[in-house]
């Protein structure tokens, strides 16, 4: 899960790291009352969930309140368009104003899952204020690791050692100890899957402080952090996305015209692979999981053909615990409840096989039927083009 | 021949009074498993379906000497159940559960280093051996014994290539799913070690998906020590980038984990690698001359 940059720097707050002050602002003439209390210079940046701010025009300086207040009436409301957001971009319904600070350096500090060594990595970089994978593939002996004991954690030798690769001195390198200590905890504590402070910075008048914050966290282990999953702010997400996610269902809406409606992750991908080397696009991902029930199976068949692009449906189960005659069930019911507006595939393997494919017979729908994957593909490629099969 | 599991195998089922634990501790047993009991703390000493229960995994190795632990224990204490296994000695243990922190499984198998126990999974579909010990959630009946070792990141994708490969009365020695978790226990590396020891075992069909570098380490292992000819295919080759494909692990993160990575590092350890999901058991026949 992902949270905003204001909801982020709330937490690094509450464990102690060095954030600007600010306040998050609904309206043009609330960002102008945080700039009158903040004093002074102030920066308006946009809260959506993607990087790149920056270069698409989301964030502006101000030099007092009615700038503030005019930087937030051009940001507020608008399609924000970065290499991270949709084509369309994200709407943009709240900033951060936060007072400006004189930068002296931009660094770069993260802590996330090394899979590879199936423990947490600490990655600090004096090139900050860049992509880290720009960094990795260019410059990477500017990225100092630290990898922490998986039950005891980042010790403070680890912690002196990434500030001293930081270039950190005196009453600096005291202030960033402790900061990537307390951002460490911070981590942890919250089960997060990463920890990304792009620029940390070091200001003109000596102090340490994360200028940005990027916090994703664990799905699994939400159900430990209430406080964090309130934070989840779905107008960020494809309202497909979140009717799926309401009926326990795993789907990612991309941009071709096949419905897909699988079960399993592995066979789902697979199935979006062979539907492109089919000659044509999967229009989603979608795993209705090892067990679904007919129900499941019914809201599953109504998100995907709910999205206007889907031409075809592609239906390819393989039963195992998830039994043939259960999706037989369920597909029909759909069918029968929300009409058969588009040409549907069906491809059964496995328990219950014969018994589902009777069902599907019997039911006098026009479904179509298919041998295998590859067969599935073809023909749902092919009716999704107008062609018939 | 087979590895990790055959007839000889005692299983004892933790979480086994879960609908889940009841459901497939029955399947189990039916494909002919030993399956010695389960465990749920607080109901040892009563029996559930059938099954004894007892209190800790403990009393079912000293009592029945089990030596494979199967969980089915909800996520928020599943860590938990894996190291129970582990102090009890149990040499393998295979985690079904989906959705494990990742926290926890960092700390789970800190745990495990520490002792002799193997741990395959979590979110995986278990361990097959065909004809002698269904250790999972698989569907048994598609399966059918021989010589082919399956290993797979994926459940249903699995069963998927084993249909493809029973349809050509091509056998498996044993399947093994590792999970599609980005922390967990045996890697492609540990089973391809085991596949290239196993007699019993001619070919090795390999399902990767993106995500990690896992596959990656598998090629250069295949390259350096493999001696049995390897077909694979990775799953997601049209997956977008920064999105998590039903799998905790299944992610493209900084440009890193694309199947094109993995495809190419492992068709130059010398595996065969195949592009299309329905030409996996007619390019595994083919390499075996069946």
């Amino acid at each position: 899960m992902k949270v905003h940059e204001y909801q982020a720097k709330a937490l690094l707050r509450e464990f102690g790291v060095s954030v600007p002050n600010g306040e998050v602002a609904d309206t043009p003439a609330q960002a102008r009352e945080v700039a009158q209390r903040l004093g002074g210079r102030v920066v308006v940046k946009a809260q959506v969930h993607a990087g790149g701010r920056g270069k698409a025009g989301g964030i502006k300086v101000a030099d007092d309140p009615a700038g503030a207040e005019s930087a937030a009436t051009q940001i507020l409301g608008t399609m924000l368009k970065t290499p991270q957001t949709p084509p369309e971009g994200i709407k943009v319904r709240r900033v951060l104003v936060e007072q400006a600070c004189v930068v002296d350096r931009e660094l770069y500090l993260s802590m996330t899952l090394d899979r590879g060594r199936s423990t947490h990595v600490a990655m600090a970089s004096p090139a900050g204020g860049m992509e880290i994978e720009e960094v990795a593939a260019r410059t990477p002996e500017k990225i100092i690791r630290e990898w922490a004991h998986p039950a005891l954690g980042l010790q403070e030798f680890q912690a002196r050692r990434l500030a001293f690769g930081l270039g950190l001195g005196g009453d600096q390198f005291k202030q960033g100890v402790a900061l990537i200590r307390d951002l460490f905890a911070l981590y942890l504590a919250k089960d997060c899957s990463l920890v990304e402070i792009n620029p940390l910075v070091v200001t003109k008048d000596g102090r340490v402080f994360a200028l940005d914050a990027k916090l994703n966290f664990d799905d699994s282990a939400l159900y430990r952090h209430k406080e964090i999953a309130a934070l989840r702010d779905i107008d960020e997400e494809d309202p497909l996305d979140v009717e799926a996610s309401k009926f326990g269902l795993n789907y990612i809406k991309l941009d071709g015209d096949v419905g897909c409606m699988v079960n399993g992750a592995g066979l789902a991908m697979a199935t979006m692979d062979i539907v492109k080397l089919a000659g044509g696009e999967p229009a989603n991902f979608l795993d209705v999981g090892g067990s679904a029930s007919p129900e499941q199976i019914e809201n599953a068949f109504r998100i995907l053909s709910s999205d206007a692009r889907v031409k075809a449906v592609f239906i390819n189960v393989f039963g195992g615990i998830l039994r043939c005659d259960r999706l037989a069930e369920g597909v029909i019911a759909a069918v029968r409840k929300l009409g058969l507006r588009l040409p549907v595939v069906v491809r059964m393997e496995g328990t219950n096989v014969e018994q589902g494919k009777k069902m599907l017979a019997e039911s006098g729908l026009a479904l179509t039927n298919a041998e295998d994957m590859g067969d599935g593909a073809r023909k749902a490629v092919a009716l999704a083009r107008g062609a018939r099969v | 021949m087979s590895i990790l599991v055959d007839k000889s195998t005692r299983v004892v089922v933790q979480g086994i009074t879960g609908r889940e634990g009841a459901f497939h501790a029955a399947r189990c047993k039916e494909y002919g498993t030993a399956v010695v009991g389960g465990v749920t703390p607080g109901k040892g000493g009563t029996t559930h379906e059938g099954f004894p229960v007892w209190n800790t995994v403990e009393e079912a190795v000293d009592r029945e000497r089990a030596d494979c632990a199967l969980i089915f224990v909800p996520p928020p204490a599943a860590a938990d159940a894996i190291m129970e296994a582990a102090a009890a000695g149990v040499p393998l243990i295979v985690c079904i559960t989906e959705g494990i922190p990742v926290a926890d499984m960092v700390r789970a198998r800190q745990f495990l280093a520490g002792t002799k126990s193997r741990l395959v999974g979590p979110n995986c579909p278990g361990v097959i051996t065909p004809g002698q010990a269904k250790i999972g959630i698989m569907p048994g009946h598609i399966h059918r014994a021989g010589q082919v070792g399956v290993v797979s990141r994926s459940g249903t994708l699995t069963y998927e290539v084993v249909g493809q490969l029973t349809a050509r009365n091509v056998g498996q020695s044993t399947c093994v799913g590792i999970g599609g978790d980005p922390v967990h226990g045996t890697s492609f590396i540990d089973t391809l070690r085991l596949f290239n020891d196993d007699p019993g075992t001619r070919a090795i069909m390999m399902i990767g998906e993106i995500g990690g570098t896992a596959e990656e380490d598998a090629a250069g292992f295949i390259k350096q020590a493999v001696r049995k000819p390897v077909v694979a295919f990775i799953c997601g080759q049209t997956a977008p980038p920064g999105r998590r494909m039903g799998h905790a692990g299944a992610i493209i993160a900084g440009g890193r984990g694309t199947a094109a990575e993995k495809m190419q590092a492992l068709e130059s350890a010398g595996a065969t690698l195949v592009r299309s999901p329905a030409d996996m058991g007619a390019t595994v026949a083919k390499v075996i001359g069946a």
